[in-house]
């Protein structure tokens, strides 16, 4: 079976994001980008099927700028087979709607025939947590998000998700979509040899146009701005004295 | 045109705070109709929500799987102009699968409702708030309860059923719901969280005996989760729970920014830490430095 995963490039997940004063978004300019943390897990875990003889091919798909052919890079020196880079903008400002990335990504399902896509939960830059579940209906498929377990027999996947109240197990016959959470697993580390290999790997560079896919977005950002900033707090030298502001300045004991 | 808000039933049960939090968020846009799958009580329970002009029941068992619930969500759309729901692990499942079968946009955590098409929403783990501006003709969002009020539970809406269909492809196994007596993270007045700082499942009991103390629920962050101190779904943060009580105090947590967005709009934030320059610092309105094993016993000794 082949299996695609989707990647994307963010801002790394330990920068402290920018405002643009003038409300137009986040700079992004000079900023250290990487994969999604959560796209590391899906395919850490797409690997791992690969190991354990469950899956023969893994493609690696990143839709967005040209530059995230290094998070393709990235993800064929940890182990994807191939890639597959859809440019949609030159501009590192435009995010891609996951409505638009889940179509591009249904499209390429198709082409390659794939029988099962992990996807992450979230991307930490746009926080939607949508594409997952928008490319299972897109296709018609079952889904398992959240998913802190799998384990695949046949023609179904067994999932345990990562629910409000704790876990939930559910089965889903393949073909499917699985987003990661963070419990899936711990992600390798791409080696040295592995990364020079990584550069010889086929990565294909297509347009949303060679799908005949519209990408215009259906959301217009108005402003982006700072969140209200917390007035300064003060350090207390004791237990008493928190436990008296506490009760007499902020009256919430 | 009417709001349809899909109801979280988890285990059978309605998560009543968060369809009433939903609910406020929703009454400039239209009569809200509250959509509930699940055991007839949990309907009854959501005809009692103030500012629900109607519910309509569909009889299932309230696992919540995301196809046959979608599929059910996307045939009674064509009259209404909003869908909406809570922003918890039950709708992030279900409504952006409804928003795509719709073909339009889905729009999560929604914390303001500024008119008929326009949303404010945080990105960047909070960093950043966007307002947006929907053009699909049907708009698909959760709500992040957090920032709203519940309504009150004196009404009583008409009941009205309508039939679910299944899907062939996934089932149901089982729920293992974490056993608590304490009070719900995401709707608690008071919460007292522990990091990494807290050193081991047996101390974490220090945590627990604070809350209770408070009548407070109890959250981790992910290192505590990751570290075996407490289960996954007590984490605050960007990929746990949202929390915005009216007290939370952080014992042991460093204040990562993904730690940060799960928590930072709560209304007093106390952090003990024997790091004087541990960023949850910044953003707390009292804190204490030094060591959580002789404030906590004292702390919880003098309430």
């Amino acid at each position: 079976m082949k299996m695609l995963v989707p990647v994307k490039r963010v801002i790394d997940y330990n920068v402290k994001v920018r405002v643009n004063a003038d409300g137009s978004g986040i700079d992004l300019s000079n900023v250290k980008m990487s994969m999604n943390p959560f796209d590391e897990i899906a395919l850490e875990e797409a690997i791992r099927l690969k190991e354990n003889g469950v899956v023969t091919e893994i493609v690696a798909v990143s839709i967005g700028v040209k530059q995230a052919q290094d998070t393709l890079r990235t993800a064929l020196a940890m182990g994807a087979d191939r890639a597959v880079l859809i440019e949609a903008t030159s501009d590192v400002h435009q995010d891609i709607e996951p409505l638009a990335v889940a179509k591009l990504l249904a499209a390429v399902v198709r082409e390659e025939e794939a029988g099962l896509v992990i996807a992450g939960k979230q991307a930490i830059d746009n926080d939607l947590n949508a594409t997952g579940q928008m490319l299972a209906a897109l296709l018609g498929w079952g889904q398992a998000t959240f998913a802190s377990e799998i384990s695949i027999e046949g023609s179904k996947a067994t999932v345990t998700r990562e629910i409000d109240g704790g876990l939930q197990t559910i089965n889903v016959t393949l073909p499917a979509v699985i987003t990661a959470d963070l419990r899936l697993n711990e992600p390798r580390y791409a080696s040295l040899p592995n990364i020079m290999k990584a550069k010889r790997k086929p990565l294909a560079e297509k347009t949303p146009a060679d799908y005949g896919i519209d990408i215009a977005p259906r959301l217009t950002v108005i402003k982006t701005v700072e969140p209200a900033a917390r007035k300064a707090g003060v350090r207390v030298g004791s237990v008493d004295e928190l436990l008296a502001k506490l009760k007499d300045e902020a009256g919430v004991i | 045109m009417a709001v349809l808000l899909l109801a979280d039933v988890n285990n059978g049960d309605l998560a009543i705070d968060g369809v009433a939090k939903t609910i406020s968020a929703l009454k400039t846009l239209g009569e809200v109709h509250v959509l509930v799958a699940g055991p007839a009580p949990a309907a009854a329970e959501a005809a009692k929500l103030c500012g629900a002009a109607k519910v309509l029941h569909a009889e299932d068992a309230g696992h919540g799987l995301a196809e046959p619930l979608a599929d059910l969500v996307v045939s009674l759309a064509g009259n209404y102009s909003h869908i909406a729901a809570a922003a918890t692990a039950f709708s992030k499942n279900v409504l952006p699968r409804v928003a795509a079968l719709l073909d339009v946009m889905v729009m999560t955590d929604v914390t303001a409702v500024i008119d008929p098409e326009t949303f404010e929403r945080p990105i960047y783990a909070g960093n950043a708030i966007q307002t947006v501006r929907s053009a699909d003709r049907i708009k698909v969002f959760t709500v992040r309860t957090a920032s709203f009020a519940a309504v009150e539970q004196h009404g009583a809406a008409e009941i009205q059923s309508v039939r679910m269909g299944s899907f062939g492809a996934s089932a149901w196994i089982e729920d293992k719901i974490a056993a608590s007596e304490r009070p719900e993270l995401t709707s608690a007045r008071m919460v007292v969280s522990g990091g990494r700082g807290v050193g081991s499942r047996e101390s974490f009991a220090l945590i627990e005996t604070l809350a209770d103390r408070l009548g407070a629920a109890v959250g981790a962050s992910r290192a505590a989760v990751d570290s075996g101190y407490a289960p996954n779904d007590r984490q605050v943060g960007q990929t746990g729970k949202i929390v915005a009580p009216q007290l939370y105090v952080a014992v042991g947590i460093s204040g990562a920014i993904q730690h940060l967005a799960g928590m930072k709009d709560s209304k007093v934030i106390v952090a003990i830490n024997k790091d004087a320059d541990a960023p949850i610092f910044q953003v707390a309105d009292y804190g204490i430095v030094g060591d959580l094993f002789t404030i906590l016993p004292d702390l919880t000794d003098k309430l």
